[in-house]
C-alpha cells in the first residue's frame, strides 16, 4: 500500500535572504503540501529580512518590521528552517549537503540562494578597527555601536549601495564623505549630467563627494585615522564604510565542482539550472547570460521560474530589465530602459533645472516613435509611466517632450487616462509579476475596491512598493470607467464625506453613533468612522465624550496618551506656559508619589509618563484639587497656545503675549476638531513663540496683532500664512473663531489646517472672503456655533473624577482589580522608562 | 447558547469553559480584558449583532498587551479589532491580520449562560 504513495519531493534551499524567502513563499503557495518537503538553511541568526530598505533601520525601523515573515510562518507552512547554520559542503553525487554542525541532509532538488557579500578591495589597512561593510543587520549594529566614538565617516563607493550607506552615516549624525573611483556617481545608472545634478543635491545636504579617487591605504594606530589616495591627497576620518560592489557567494558551488564564471557567479541556464541539473541557483549568486542581477525584482522572477519548473510547468528566465527608481537621502533617482542610448541610434530630450535640482533625460528611437530609456534625478514622479511606455512600446505622442515637461496647453492626456492607455499585459509590479490586466480584473469583478484590497489579492505593491501610486491611478481610472463616482467617502460603512455627515448629524439632531450608523450607514463600523463620528459629535454637541466611550480612539477613551508598554501619560493644562511655583510643586509631588517620568513638552507644558490605567483617576483627582484641568493632550483638539514672555518683562515686547495666549487657549480648550490644533502668540516680530509654525499664530505689531493661519511643524513642516494685519484684539478673536469653526465643519478626517488649506480651491484668498467678507453668508452661524462651544466647555477629567461609575472603567482587567502584570520599567538617568 | 460559532474541530478541542464575568461588566460594542491564570484574553461584545468574540490581548506587531482597548467593527461583514497602537486590524473569526501582513492572533469561542460570559479554553 505504502509503495503506491508518492514520496514528497525533498527540496533544500541554501540561503534565507529575500530571494530565498520569496522562493519558499511561491513554492508553498503553488504546491500541494503533501508533494514537497522543504528545508532551508540560513547562516544569519534571524529569518529573511528586507535588505532593500535596510537604511530605514537607522531611522528607527526595527529588525522585526524589516522581517519578510516571522519564524512562525515557516513552521505553519511545514518548512524546516535552520537559522545560524552554515552549509559547508555539497555532495552532488550522493545529493546531500552537510552543515558546520555536522548535520547531513539529502535532497532531490537543491536551490542555491546564497546571495552575495560585500566586495572589499585589497587596500592596505582595510582590516583596521572602524572599517565596516554595509550588508546585514549585524553590520548595522556594529556600526551603531562604533558611531558614538566617531565624528566623520567616509563611504568607499558612490554607487547605489554606497549612497545608501552614506544616508546611514548621515542618520548616525556623522560628517559624511563619499569616495568614488569613477568620474561620476552611480556610474551604472546615471550619465554625467544626471550624476552632476545628484552630486550638487547631496552636497547641499552636507555630504562631501570626492570623484576620481582611488584609495591606496588606510592609516591608523589601531583604529581608522586617515585615508590615502592615489593622487597623493589624504582625508582624516574616524570610520569607513566599504560599499564598492558585491561579490557573489559562489564558494560552496566551487567546492562542489559546479561551473562558475571567470569573475565569479554560479553559471546557470535559462531554467536557472547549474552545471548539475538537480541544483539551481537564483538571486545575486547566479550568473545568467553574463549578468549578475543585484536587484530584487529579477531575483523574484528567478524564484518564480524555478518554482514553476519544479512543479512541472515551463518557464524560462530571459534576463531582466535593470530599470530602477529609488529615493536616495531624499532625492529621487531613476534610470530605465536603455538609459545611455547612443546618439547613433537615438535622440535625447533633456530638461535641466539647476535651481530646483531636477534633471530629466529621455531617449527616443530614431524614427521618433518609441521611447527607449531615460534618466530622472530630483523628480521621478513620471517614472512608472515612462517605464511602461518603454516596455509596452507605446507609440509616442506628437510632442514627446510633454512626457517630462508636462502638458503646456494642448490636448495632452491626464495621468489617469495615461495609465488606462496601457495594454492589459503591461507589467505594473515587476517584483511580484503582476500585470495591469490582473489588477483591473480584481476591480471590475468587484473583488477589490481599494489599494489595500488589491495588494492583498494580487500582491502588487508588496515588494519594493514603487508601483503603488500607479496601482492607485489604475483603481481610480477603472472605477471611473465603470461609472462609479470616485467620491471621498469616510469608509465602507458610510457613503458620505465627513462634511456631509456633519450636516446630517446637525440637521437631524443625531446624538449617538449607533443612531447615525443605523439610519445613515451599514455594518458595524470600524476604526476609521468611529473616531471620525466621535469628533463630529463632539464638535457639534460638546457633550462628555465618555458617554460613547467605545467609539473613541484609545487616547480619548481613557483621556490620556497611550505609550509603549500600555501605560499612559498625563498632561495638565498650563495655558500659555504660565505656571505658579505652588502648582509646579504639586506636579512634582504627584509625579514623585506615583513614580512618573517627567518631561517638558514641546508646547510649554509638563508631561508625566508611566501611569497605569487604574492610577489615572487618582492622579487626576489630586491635580484637579490643586486647581489643574485636563490639557487635552490626548485629543484631536486644541493642545497649547505657546507664548513668549511679552511686554510685561521683555524690553522688546509690544503687547502682553502671555495674557493673550492664555485668553485664546482658555477660549478654545476642549474644542474637538478634525486633527490637533496648536497656536502661538509672540510679543514682537522676533517671534520667540514660533507662532508661524502653528495652526494659528498671532504676532504683536505697533498697531495691534498680525494673524497667521494654517501652519504646522511635524513631518511636513509648513509656515503659517499671513491672514490679516494690525487687528485689534476682538477682531483677531472673531476671525479665529470663524477660521476654526469653518475648518472643523469642512475638513476631512485627520487633515490639519495646512493640508485643508492646500486642498482648498481658491486658497487663502477664498478663505479671506469667507471669513472677512462673509461671501458664503455663514459668518453668523460660525460665530454662534463657536460661542456655543465656548459656553458649554467642561473639564472632562473633573466629570470622571466625580463620577464613581466612570472611574470604575479605568482598570486593566474586568474580572480582577490587579494591574497589568506585563508592565515593566527600568531606570534611566534617574527616572523610570518602560521595558519592552 | 454559543455566541461565536466555532467549527466542529475547534469545539472538540475545548477542554473547559472559563467563567469570565457577568455580561453587564462588559462594554457594548467594545472590548474588555479578562485574566485567566497567566493569560490575558480580550473579549469583544458586538451588541448590534448580539455576538461575542475573544482573542489574545497581545498585539503581535509590537508585542503590546492592548487589543482589548482597540476599536471593533467589521470589514465586509467580517468582525475585526484594530490595535490602538498602529491600527493593525485582525479578523475575530480567523485571527488573521487584515492588512495583508503575516501576523496572526489566537481566537477563542465564547458562550453566554445565565448572564455570564464563558470563554472556551484548550489545554
Amino acid at each position: 500500500m505504502s509503495s503506491l504513495v508518492a514520496q514528497p519531493q525533498r527540496i533544500v534551499v541554501i540561503g534565507n535572504g529575500m530571494v530565498g524567502y520569496k522562493f519558499c513563499e511561491k513554492l508553498v503557495a503553488k504546491a500541494q503540501p503533501s508533494t514537497i518537503q522543504i528545508t532551508v538553511f540560513g547562516e544569519e541568526p534571524r529569518p529573511a529580512y528586507d535588505r532593500v530598505h535596510l537604511s530605514a533601520y537607522f531611522s528607527g525601523t526595527s529588525a522585526e518590521e524589516l522581517t519578510m515573515a516571522p519564524v512562525e510562518w515557516y513552521a505553519e507552512n511545514n518548512i524546516n528552517l535552520h537559522l545560524g547554520e552554515l552549509v559547508t559542503s555539497i555532495d552532488a553525487a550522493t545529493q546531500t549537503v552537510t552543515t558546520h554542525k555536522g548535520e547531513s541532509i539529502s535532497y532531490d532538488k537543491l536551490i542555491l540562494a546564497t546571495g552575495s557579500s560585500a566586495f572589499v578591495p585589497p587596500i592596505n589597512g582595510v582590516e583596521k578597527e572602524g572599517v565596516f561593510v554595509y550588508r546585514t543587520i549585524e553590520d548595522l549594529d556594529a556600526m551603531l555601536e562604533y558611531a558614538p566614538k566617531a565624528r566623520t565617516a567616509a563611504v568607499i563607493g558612490g554607487g547605489l549601495l554606497g549612497l545608501e550607506a552614506a544616508k546611514a552615516a548621515v542618520d548616525m549624525g556623522l560628517t559624511t564623505h563619499v569616495i568614488e573611483f569613477a568620474s561620476r556617481l552611480m556610474p551604472r545608472q546615471l550619465d554625467e549630467a544626471g550624476s552632476e545634478m545628484l552630486k550638487r543635491k547631496l552636497e547641499s545636504l552636507g555630504i562631501s563627494i570626492h570623484l576620481n579617487k582611488s584609495t591606496t591605504a588606510i592609516i591608523g594606530e589601531t583604529g581608522v585615522e586617515k585615508m590615502l589616495f592615489a593622487d597623493g591627497s589624504e582625508l582624516e576620518v574616524d570610520m569607513i564604510i566599504v560599499s564598492a560592489g558585491i561579490k557573489p557567494r559562489d564558494e560552496l558551488a566551487i567546492k562542489a565542482g559546479l561551473a562558475v564564471g571567470p569573475r565569479g557567479g554560479i553559471l546557470v541556464n535559462d531554467a536557472l539550472q547549474t552545471s548539475d541539473a538537480n541544483i539551481y541557483a537564483i538571486g545575486e549568486s547566479a550568473l545568467h547570460g553574463g549578468m549578475i542581477y543585484g536587484l530584487v525584482a529579477p531575483g523574484y522572477d528567478m524564484a518564480d521560474t524555478v518554482v514553476t519548473n519544479l512543479l512541472g510547468g515551463e518557464k524560462t528566465f530571459k534576463g531582466f530589465d535593470m530599470s530602477t527608481k529609488l529615493k536616495l537621502i531624499g532625492v529621487d533617482v531613476a534610470s530605465f530602459g536603455d538609459a545611455f542610448a547612443s546618439p547613433a541610434t537615438s535622440r535625447s530630450i533633456v530638461f535641466e533645472d539647476k535651481a530646483k535640482g531636477i534633471y530629466k533625460r529621455i531617449n527616443i528611437s530614431e524614427d521618433g516613435k518609441y521611447l527607449v530609456g531615460g534618466i530622472l534625478v530630483g523628480d521621478a514622479g513620471n517614472y512608472n509611466m515612462l517605464l511602461q511606455t518603454v516596455q509596452n512600446k507605446i507609440i509616442l505622442p506628437q510632442d514627446p517632450e510633454d512626457l517630462i515637461l508636462g502638458s503646456r496647453g494642448g490636448a495632452a492626456e491626464s495621468a489617469g487616462a495615461g495609465v488606462m492607455s496601457l495594454p492589459d499585459e503591461a507589467l505594473i509590479c515587476s517584483c511580484e509579476n503582476v500585470s495591469k490586466g490582473d489588477i483591473c480584473s480584481t476591480i471590475t469583478d468587484g473583488t477589490c475596491t481599494d489599494v489595500a484590497g488589491i495588494k492583498k489579492c494580487t500582491k502588487a505593491g508588496t515588494g519594493c512598493g514603487g508601483c503603488v501610486p500607479m496601482v492607485n491611478d489604475l483603481l481610480n481610472a477603472t472605477l471611473k470607467q465603470m461609472g462609479k463616482e470616485v467620491k471621498k467617502v469616510l469608509c465602507e460603512h458610510f457613503d458620505y464625506s465627513r462634511q456631509e455627515l456633519l450636516d446630517i448629524v446637525k440637521v437631524n439632531n443625531i446624538r449617538s453613533y449607533d443612531e447615525l450608523l443605523h439610519n445613515h450607514g451599514r455594518g458595524d463600523g470600524c476604526e476609521v468612522c468611529k473616531p471620525a463620528v466621535a469628533s463630529i459629535m463632539a464638535s457639534t454637541w460638546n457633550e462628555l465624550i465618555l458617554k460613547q466611550a467605545t467609539i473613541q480612539d484609545t487616547n480619548d477613551r481613557y483621556l490620556a496618551n497611550i505609550q509603549k508598554g500600555g501605560t499612559y501619560s498625563v498632561v495638565p493644562r498650563i495655558a500659555g506656559g504660565e505656571i505658579t511655583p505652588e502648582k509646579l510643586i504639586v506636579i512634582g509631588q504627584v509625579a514623585a508619589k506615583y513614580s512618573l517620568y517627567t518631561k517638558i513638552t514641546g508646547g510649554q507644558r509638563i508631561d508625566m509618563f508611566g501611569a497605569r490605567i487604574d492610577q489615572l483617576p487618582d492622579i487626576w483627582e489630586e491635580l484637579i484639587n490643586a486647581g489643574f484641568e485636563s490639557g487635552h493632550a490626548y485629543g484631536k483638539s486644541l493642545r497649547t497656545v505657546k507664548s513668549c514672555v511679552g511686554s510685561t518683562w521683555c524690553r522688546y515686547g509690544l503687547h502682553d503675549s502671555v495674557g493673550f495666549a492664555i485668553r485664546v487657549e482658555e477660549r478654545y480648550r476642549g474644542l474637538r476638531s478634525p486633527h490637533k490644533l496648536k497656536g502661538g502668540v509672540s510679543g514682537c516680530v522676533r517671534e520667540c513663540a514660533e507662532a508661524q509654525s502653528k495652526d494659528f499664530g498671532i504676532i504683536a505689531t505697533e498697531k495691534g496683532w498680525n494673524l497667521y493661519i494654517c501652519g504646522n511643524g511635524g513631518a511636513k513642516p509648513q509656515h503659517a500664512q499671513l491672514f490679516a494685519t494690525d487687528l485689534d484684539t476682538e477682531t483677531c478673536i472673531k476671525y479665529l473663531d470663524r477660521f476654526l469653526m469653518f475648518y472643523i465643519k469642512t475638513a476631512e478626517p485627520l487633515n490639519r489646517t495646512a493640508t485643508w488649506l492646500n486642498k482648498m480651491e481658491g486658497g487663502m484668498e477664498y478663505l479671506r472672503q469667507v471669513i472677512v467678507e462673509d461671501s458664503l453668508g455663514i459668518c453668523d452661524d460660525l460665530d454662534r456655533e463657536m460661542e456655543f462651544m465656548v459656553n458649554t466647555y467642561a473639564c472632562e477629567w473633573k466629570e470622571v473624577v466625580n463620577n464613581p461609575e466612570l472611574r470604575q472603567r479605568f482598570q486593566h482587567f474586568i474580572n480582577t482589580p490587579e494591574p497589568d502584570p506585563s508592565i515593566r520599567f527600568k531606570p534611566e538617568r534617574g527616572q523610570k522608562v518602560p521595558v519592552i | 447558547m454559543i455566541q461565536t460559532p466555532p467549527s466542529a474541530d475547534r469545539l472538540a478541542e475545548i477542554s473547559f469553559w472559563f467563567k469570565a464575568a457577568e455580561v453587564s461588566a462588559f462594554p457594548e460594542n467594545g472590548g474588555a480584558c479578562v485574566k485567566y491564570q497567566d493569560q490575558q484574553i480580550a473579549v469583544f461584545h458586538f451588541a448590534k449583532r448580539n455576538e461575542w468574540y475573544a482573542s489574545q490581548n497581545l498585539c503581535p506587531h509590537k508585542q503590546q498587551m492592548i487589543l482589548a482597548r482597540g476599536l471593533i467593527g467589521d470589514q465586509c461583514g467580517e468582525p475585526k479589532v484594530a490595535c490602538p497602537f498602529h491600527k493593525k486590524t485582525f479578523s475575530l473569526l480567523t485571527g488573521e491580520n487584515l492588512n495583508g501582513e503575516c501576523y496572526h492572533i489566537e481566537t477563542y469561542p465564547v458562550k453566554i449562560e445565565d448572564g455570564y460570559v464563558y470563554i472556551g479554553m484548550r489545554e
